[in-house]
């Protein structure tokens, strides 16, 4: 019988101190690690699609409660003005959610770029959607409301050849950007006041 | 038989280096060793896990109970092994993700729990740290030498730096996981004939 308590008592007193630990060390290190996780995941696409902004739009974000999820926001200062928000969606690819970053201009609602972040398709096939800049291109200048598809489906976006499938994903992506904008809009404007001057 | 605390730290460079002494903790060891620099953040985090658990498990060799033991050492490891995890996103993200899944891990590499059951449990706690440094730095020795070879017969670079003119062909078998058994073989085969006397 003391054999048995002693066992629980030494495990219950382990693992409670294993879990205090770990809860203070994540507390602490929590806002570095979102930090990071933009700069080297979302960082690399946003920068390279508000590339000529004036301002550091990973610095200049904000969030918006969305339901019950929240989401990020980039702004991107184009002439001293704050007028694209850039974000990411996610849908469905061959190999996972492939994530996708969107920048939108506020006051036409016509889309300034968009990147892929995160992806799990297939290397030399779908993975290509991370450098094909042909087939990036083709959405800058949608109008974001438009939802976009592929040629095969009756759409006017070309598909990299061999990854319908990836190209797809990223249509379904900017219709779910397309569709996140018009809900949020009113809030986004108000936000991006605070960002002028 | 009682070894001064030098031999037991100097017995993980030689003598039972890991993993080509010790044939132990062959996961990681084939999985992340395409790079010098991934070898060595492997064997560093490994390192820390392992000095830390030997420290603890030698401290409370004498608190914890014989049947559960296995329980509290795993308890023990994981522990450190999340602290490694969080410091890894938070100060060397870029790290973080090119071990990916192989940092969680190490909680079940064998070395770590090798070492905790075999010398920690049953030494005092000065040994025991000497212990895990030794056997910590032969690890990141291995990876380094391991990932050396692979990295520069594989994609022709050392740490990312270009070793042979551009008309080098890389080798890209090396890089792959056959490449990976092949050069482990070749390199046991020779630690054996260096070490035969």
């Amino acid at each position: 019988m003391r054999e048995l308590a002693k066992m629980v008592i030494v495990l219950t007193v382990l693992s409670s101190l294993s879990g205090g630990l770990l809860a203070m060390l994540r507390e602490k290190t929590q806002d570095r690690i979102e930090q990071q996780v933009l700069e080297f995941v979302k960082g690399p696409a946003i920068r390279k699609i508000l590339a000529g902004a004036a301002n550091d739009p990973i610095a200049d974000r904000f969030t918006l409660a969305d339901g019950e999820a929240k989401r990020s926001f980039f702004v991107g200062k184009y002439d001293g003005k704050p007028d694209v928000v850039a974000f990411e969606t996610f849908a469905g690819g061959y190999g996972g959610d492939v994530g996708l970053i969107v920048a939108v201009a506020v006051d036409t609602d016509q889309i300034v770029g968009v990147g892929v972040t995160t992806h799990n398709e297939t290397p030399g096939v779908g993975a290509a959607v991370e450098t094909d800049v042909g087939f990036i291109r083709q959405f800058t200048g949608l109008d974001i409301a438009s939802g976009p598809k592929v040629t095969k489906d009756g759409g006017s976006i070309n598909a990299i050849s061999g990854a319908t499938i990836t190209s797809r994903a990223v249509c379904a992506a900017v219709g779910k950007a397309g569709d996140l904008y018009k809900r949020l809009k009113p809030e986004i404007l108000k936000q991006l006041k605070t960002f002028s001057g | 038989m009682a070894k001064t605390v030098t031999q037991e730290f100097v017995k993980g460079l030689w003598a039972e280096i890991p993993p080509f002494r010790l044939v132990l903790g062959l996961c990681p060891t084939l999985a992340v060793t395409k790079t010098v620099e991934d070898g060595i953040g492997m064997g560093v985090a490994t390192g820390f896990v392992l000095v830390c658990s030997n420290l603890l498990i030698s401290m409370l060799r004498n608190v914890i109970p014989s049947k559960v033991r296995i329980a509290c050492y795993i308890i023990v490891v994981a522990t450190f092994v999340t602290v490694v995890e969080l410091l890894m996103q938070a100060f060397t993200y870029p790290l973080y993700l090119s071990l990916g899944i192989f940092i969680p891990l190490i909680v079940v590499n064998c070395i770590v729990l090798g070492r905790a059951e075999a010398f920690a449990s049953k030494n005092k706690i000065l040994p025991s740290i000497a212990d895990g440094l030794g056997i910590g730095i032969g690890y990141t020795l291995s990876l380094a030498a391991l990932g050396a070879v692979r990295e520069v017969f594989g994609s022709g670079t050392f740490l990312g730096n270009p070793v042979f003119g551009p008309s080098f062909q890389p080798f890209t078998f090396m890089v792959q996981a056959p490449g990976a058994f092949v050069c482990l073989g070749l390199m046991l085969c020779l630690m054996n004939l260096a070490g035969k006397k």
